[in-house]
């Protein structure tokens, strides 16, 4: 497998606090690499980093042999990375078609209106949206409005797509349906990075795993290495050795 | 864009507009309609601004009263003819904005509202300082001037067909760029900036472009318009009081949308020839003018034609 995105070294502060610090990290072409971390590791901002929202600090990051460190995000965007937000980004007043139709515009393959429009329209009944295109995206339920934020991210026709979160708050059975979505994009050649926190999701779907803590890197390797590996569990639970401690009887 | 029928529909408005008043042979008729003509062609384009991209221009009068400069300058001192005379100002004043644009829209929300009053402030400012322009007096037009339009009675008619068809311009403008590539990109601008960027629309491009875009047509209005009062100053071409008056016809028309603005700015300045003539309270217009601007923000945001659009949705084909 071949490297898509290599991000050397990367570092970026806010104020007195250091988000980012030094992390490497690489996605393969066609692989789903899940970034999981303790809430404020800084995932959110490693996106923000790549798709080009902040300047980085340091590094740099290489995606499909172009530099595209420091953005801005849509000449990222253009190159092949098309993004799917935490808190979701509808443009409200205008219809689930259109905001998939701005994706294809203005994503990898930067298509005119018409053809857009027939890209937009074949996403959107993939993803499941197909029985309202015409409804504003401002007026979409929560799931609703989580799978025009993959719809329109897709429409891009993107060679790496980041997803933020696209699980969270939907209930088990929106779950289910999404899971197999992202499995269904990743069948057909889109190399995923995804952050998630909903575990069961995160280790059924990702190749391998990078676990942030406190801005850099804490481990990297298959779902089942990282689940074993004590570092991890000590930043998701509390020291390890104290766990044990307590349970046994003094 | 020909294959609708709206844009044939814009056609002939604009032709029964025109000749109405020539074949009634009604002056004031014609007066009246003329300066309804200006102002749906500063709202439409201001809509541009408002309604597509989602950015309040307060200064856009700027471009109108800076067109009327460059056009008079041009007739007055080198002897041009009206025409090219007036498109070499709204070309002049469109590469201006352009400039302008890149610099002033990395600003957002108010803040780009107030440096947009400022750069009409101070452009006011170089011109009452600029002597070639006639200072604070302006520039007047002796009759000579209105020679090549066949004598003063027949130049008034024909700079009234000629505005009438620079509103035609500004509709048809307005269609072509909302049903195009560009049209979308600044509507998503409008509706969120940041996602805009992340989705790829080149947002500071767009956004320059769009400033500019919106300074072209209005930038030509004002040489035609001030061609035909005879007479510019400082004051009368950079009324920061009719900016926010094109902005109250933009709202009250329906921001966003092709035909509103040109719906609110006629509508706005039949409500004004109304209470001009009422001479109890000077400028009570504005009184209504302010009264309006709340009423509809709080109320019906989407003004008239969005309320229409919104109460029966089968509309929006048709009109837009």
């Amino acid at each position: 497998m071949s490297a898509l995105l290599e991000v050397n070294n990367i570092s970026k502060r806010f104020g007195g606090l250091q988000a980012v610090d030094r992390l490497s990290l690489t996605v393969n072409e066609g692989e789903i690499l899940g970034l999981i971390g303790p809430n404020g590791a800084g995932k959110s901002t490693v996106f923000n980093l790549i798709n080009g929202v902040y300047p980085p600090d340091g590094g740099s990051i290489v995606f499909a042999g172009q530099d595209i460190t420091g953005g801005p995000p849509y000449r990222v965007a253009r190159q092949g990375i098309a993004r799917a937000h935490q808190i979701v980004q509808p443009l409200g007043g205008l219809s689930v078609l259109d905001n998939c139709t701005v994706g294809a515009c203005f994503g990898r393959q930067g298509l005119g209106l018409v053809p857009a429009r027939k890209v937009a329209r074949e996403v959107v009944d993939m993803i499941g949206l197909g029985d309202r295109p015409d409804m504003l995206a401002a007026s979409l339920t929560t799931a609703g409005k989580k799978r025009l934020e993959l719809a329109r991210a897709l429409s891009a026709r993107p060679r790496l797509l980041l997803l933020d979160e696209v699980l969270a708050g939907l209930n088990p059975t929106e779950t289910g349906g999404m899971i197999e979505t992202v499995h269904k994009i990743r069948d057909s050649g889109v190399a995923i990075l995804m952050i998630e926190h909903i575990m069961r999701a995160v280790m059924s779907l990702s190749d391998r795993i990078v676990v942030l803590n406190l801005g850099s890197k804490l481990a990297e390797g298959s779902p089942q290495q990282v689940a074993d590996n004590p570092d991890v569990i000590t930043a998701y639970l509390g020291d390890s050795k104290l766990l044990s401690v307590a349970e046994k009887p003094a | 864009m020909w294959r609708r029928p709206f844009p044939w529909f814009i056609v002939a408005a604009a032709l029964v507009y025109a000749l109405y008043p020539y074949f009634t042979d009604d002056v004031g008729l014609r007066e009246s309609l003329l300066l309804a003509a200006v102002y749906i062609i500063l709202a439409s384009n201001l809509n541009l601004m408002i309604g597509y991209a989602g950015y309040v221009n307060f200064g856009n009068i700027v471009f109108f009263g800076l067109g009327g400069y460059i056009c008079l300058y041009l007739v007055t001192a080198l002897h041009w003819h009206v025409i090219p005379a007036a498109l070499t100002g709204g070309v002049a004043v469109s590469a201006l904005a352009l400039l302008f644009g890149l610099g002033i829209l990395r600003l957002r929300g108010a803040f780009f509202a107030l440096a947009t009053i400022g750069v009409n402030q101070a452009i006011q400012q170089l011109v009452v300082n600029f002597e070639p322009w006639g200072g604070a007096t302006g520039i007047y037009l002796s009759l000579d001037a209105y020679g090549p339009l066949g004598g003063p009675m027949q130049a008034l008619w024909r700079t009234y067909l000629m505005i009438v068809a620079v509103t035609a311009a500004s509709l048809l403008a307005s269609y072509a760029i909302r049903h195009s590539k560009f049209g979308l990109g600044l509507l998503a601008i409008g509706q969120n900036e940041d996602a805009a960027s992340v989705l790829g629309v080149p947002t500071p491009r767009y956004k320059a472009m769009v400033y500019s875009a919106s300074a072209f047509l209005p930038a030509i209005a004002g040489g035609l318009y001030f061609f035909k009062s005879g007479i510019i100053e400082p004051s009368s071409a950079f009324n920061l009081q009719t900016s926010i008056e094109a902005i109250v016809m933009v709202m009250l028309g329906g921001s966003g949308t092709i035909l509103g603005p040109a719906l609110g700015a006629f509508l706005y300045e039949e409500l004004r020839g109304f209470l001009l003539t009422a001479q109890s309270f000077s400028q009570f217009q504005l009184v209504i003018a302010g009264a309006l601007l709340l009423l509809i923000v709080q109320f019906v945001p989407g003004g008239l034609l969005g309320w229409v659009h919104q109460r029966w949705p089968r509309t929006r084909r048709w009109l837009e």
